[in-house]
C-alpha cells in the first residue's frame, strides 16, 4: 500500500468571478495521519478540500487544471462516479448542519440514501460511527430525540458520527470547532486522534494552536498558493519560510 | 431632542398609523355591508330551500347547493393541476436549471401571471373548449374540466414565484450536507431542500388556490353556468356554476333589496368564509413550521 492516499498536481481553479483561488498547488496527503490546511482567510483551503469529493461541481467555475489522484485515479476526470466519490471521501462543515430528524435518523440518513434497508446493519453502523466519534455515551439513551436539541459541540460530533457511518476512506473537516467551547473542542480533537488510525483525515484548523496541536503534517497556504508543506513538528517550530513564521508568530498583514 | 425633529416623528408616526387603521377599518365595513345585506335572506328563505339542490331564482327556486359544488369542483381541478406543475417548476427553475435559464424562466413566469384573466377565458372558449369537445367527444367543450384546466393555469404562476422563493431561501449548507453524504440530486431535493422549503412551499399552495376560488372572469366564460349539483366524477365533464360567476352574472339585473338581491349577498358571505378558512388554514400552517424552524435553530 503506497503511504501516499491522495496525490495533488499542479491543481490550479478559477472561480467564474475570476478570483484564482489555488495556483499551482501539487502536495501528497498521507494516510493515517492528520494533514491540517492552514493559513490566513482566503487562502484557498475550503476551495482545496471542496475538489477532493468534488463539491466544487455545483459552483460555478471558469477554469480548472490539474490533478487530483486518490488511490492512483484521477477524481477530477468527467467519468468519475461523484456519489461513489462522496461516500469515499466524507466531509464536516464548520457549521454543524443537522437535519431536523432524531439522532438516530441523523447517523443513518446517508446509509439510507445508500439504500441499505436492514435494520440491525444500520443500528449496527450507528453504534460503531458514535462510538468512533466519542459521542455514544451521551446520546445512547436518548437516540429518537431530535438532534437539533443537543449542544452544539455534540451536534459537531453527531455530523462526524454521520459521515463516519458511511465507512469512508477519507474525512475532510473544514474548521469543524470553529463554532465551539474549548472542551468540546477537545473532544473532537482527541477523537481525530483516534480516528487517524483508520482514516485519512485532513483538516482545516480554525486556529494556528489547533493546527499546532493536531497536525502530523502542516501545508501553509497563502492566495492561493502553497508557501510550505512538511511535518507538523518542525513546521510550527522551525518554519522554512520567512512568510509561513511571520503568520505562525502571528506578525501577518 | 431638538423640538421640529420630535414633532416629525410625532407626525409620520401618526400617518402611518392612521394608514393602518383605516385599511382595517374597509375591510371591516364591507364585511358589515356584505352581513347586512346578506343576512336577511336567512329570514326571507327558508334554510331548507337554500340548502335546495336548484337554483332557478325566476321561480324562487334559491337552493345554493349547486354553486358551491360547483366551485369546489372546479377549484379542486385547478388544484389537481397547479400543485404538481408550479412545484414541479418552480423546483426545476429553483435547483436543476442552468443560471441563463432561469434568468428567462423567472420573468417569463411572472409575466404569465399578470395576463388578464379575460384574455385567459378568450383563448379558453377559442381554443380550449373546441378542442376538448372533439377529443373527448363531449356535447359541449364548457365543462367544469375546462374551467379547471383555465383556472389551474391561472394559479399556477402563484404557486411557481411564491414556491421558487421559498426554495431559493433554503441555506445553500443544507444542499452540500446533503451532496456531501452522496446524495443524489433528486434525493437531495426530495428529502432535504423540499422538507426545508415546506411552510413556504404549503403558502405558495395556498395562494394558488385562493386565487382559483376567487376567479370570476374565466370561469364565467368558459364553464357554462348550468346550475347543477357536482358531485359526480363525471360532473367534470359537463357544465357547472361557481358561486363569483352567479353573482357576477345576476347582480346587474336584480331589484334592490328584493329577495334574490340577498340570497346573492348571502353567496358572498359563503365565500368570503371559504376564502376565511383557507387563509386561516394557511397561516396555522406556516405558523406552527415557523415555531418548529426556531426550536432547531436555538
Ligand atoms: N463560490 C465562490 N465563488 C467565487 N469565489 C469564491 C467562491 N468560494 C470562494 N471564493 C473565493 O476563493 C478564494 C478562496 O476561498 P476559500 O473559501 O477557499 O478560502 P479559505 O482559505 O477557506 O478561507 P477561510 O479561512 O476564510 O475559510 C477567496 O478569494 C474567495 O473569495
Ligand atoms: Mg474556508
Amino acid at each position: 500500500m503506497a503511504a501516499n492516499k491522495v496525490v495533488i498536481q499542479d491543481l490550479t481553479l478559477q472561480y467564474s468571478d475570476g478570483t484564482e483561488s489555488l495556483r499551482g498547488v501539487s502536495m501528497e496527503i498521507r494516510r493515517n495521519a492528520v494533514t491540517v490546511l492552514f493559513g490566513p482567510a482566503g487562502g484557498g483551503k475550503s476551495t482545496l478540500l471542496r475538489c477532493l469529493n468534488r463539491l466544487n461541481d455545483l459552483t460555478e467555475i471558469k477554469a480548472s487544471s490539474g490533478k487530483v489522484l486518490i488511490d492512483g485515479e484521477n477524481v477530477l476526470d468527467p467519468k468519475t462516479d461523484v456519489i461513489v466519490l462522496r461516500r469515499k471521501v466524507g466531509m464536516v462543515f464548520a457549521r454543524p448542519v443537522v437535519l431536523p430528524l432524531s439522532i438516530r435518523e441523523n447517523i443513518v440518513y446517508g446509509l439510507e440514501l445508500a439504500g441499505e434497508k436492514r435494520k440491525s446493519q444500520l443500528d449496527q453502523a450507528m453504534e460503531r460511527s458514535l462510538k468512533l466519534a466519542a459521542i455514544w455515551d451521551e446520546v445512547k439513551d436518548r437516540l429518537d430525540d431530535p438532534a437539533a436539541a443537543l449542544s452544539g459541540g455534540q451536534q459537531q460530533r453527531v455530523c462526524l458520527a454521520r459521515v463516519l457511518a458511511l465507512q469512508p476512506e477519507i474525512i475532510l473537516l473544514d474548521e469543524p470547532t470553529s463554532g465551539l467551547d474549548p472542551i468540546s473542542t477537545g473532544k473532537v480533537e482527541a477523537a481525530l486522534q483516534e480516528l487517524k488510525k483508520e482514516y485519512t483525515i485532513v483538516l482545516v484548523p480554525h486556529s494556528v494552536q489547533q493546527a499546532a496541536r493536531t497536525a502530523d503534517y502542516a501545508a501553509f497556504f497563502l492566495q492561493g498558493e502553497l508557501i510550505e508543506y512538511g511535518e507538523g513538528k518542525t513546521m510550527f517550530t522551525t518554519p522554512k519560510q520567512q512568510r509561513t513564521e511571520d503568520y505562525i508568530m502571528g506578525r501577518f498583514g | 431632542m431638538d423640538k421640529s425633529l420630535t414633532w416629525r416623528e410625532f407626525v409620520i408616526t401618526r400617518l402611518i398609523q392612521a394608514c393602518c387603521y383605516s385599511a382595517i377599518l374597509f375591510v371591516l365595513l364591507i364585511f358589515f355591508f356584505l352581513l347586512r345585506e346578506g343576512l336577511p335572506a336567512l329570514a326571507e328563505v327558508e334554510l331548507e330551500s337554500l340548502s335546495n339542490i336548484r337554483w332557478y331564482p325566476i321561480e324562487e327556486y334559491f337552493g345554493i347547493l349547486p354553486l358551491i359544488s360547483g366551485s369546489l369542483i372546479i377549484t379542486l381541478g385547478a388544484a389537481l393541476i397547479a400543485v404538481p406543475f408550479g412545484i414541479g417548476t418552480a423546483v426545476y427553475i429553483s435547483e436543476i436549471a442552468p443560471r441563463w435559464m432561469r434568468e428567462i424562466l423567472k420573468p417569463l413566469v411572472e409575466l404569465l401571471g399578470g395576463l388578464p384573466s379575460v384574455v385567459l377565458g378568450f383563448l379558453g372558449i377559442l381554443i380550449v373548449s373546441p378542442y376538448l369537445r372533439t377529443l373527448l367527444d363531449l356535447p359541449t367543450g364548457l365543462t367544469a374540466f375546462t374551467g379547471s384546466l383555465l383556472l389551474g393555469g391561472i394559479a399556477v404562476p402563484t404557486v411557481v414565484s411564491v414556491a421558487e422563493d421559498a426554495l431559493d431561501a433554503v441555506p445553500r449548507a443544507y444542499r452540500e450536507g446533503a451532496w456531501a453524504l452522496g446524495a443524489t440530486r433528486w434525493q437531495t431535493i426530495w428529502r432535504v431542500t423540499l422538507p426545508a422549503a415546506r411552510s413556504g412551499v404549503l403558502t405558495a399552495v395556498m395562494l394558488g388556490v385562493g386565487r382559483a376560488i376567487g376567479e370570476t372572469m374565466t370561469v364565467m366564460m368558459v364553464t357554462g353556468n348550468a346550475p347543477v349539483l357536482a358531485v359526480r366524477l363525471a360532473s367534470l365533464f359537463s357544465p357547472v356554476r361557481t358561486m363569483t360567476a352567479t353573482i357576477a352574472a345576476e347582480m346587474g339585473e336584480v331589484a334592490n333589496g328584493s329577495v334574490h338581491y340577498h340570497v346573492l349577498f348571502f353567496i358572498g358571505m359563503v365565500l368570503f368564509l371559504i376564502s376565511l378558512g383557507v387563509n386561516i388554514a394557511a397561516s396555522s400552517v406556516v405558523f406552527r413550521a415557523k415555531k418548529r424552524a426556531e426550536r432547531i435553530l436555538s
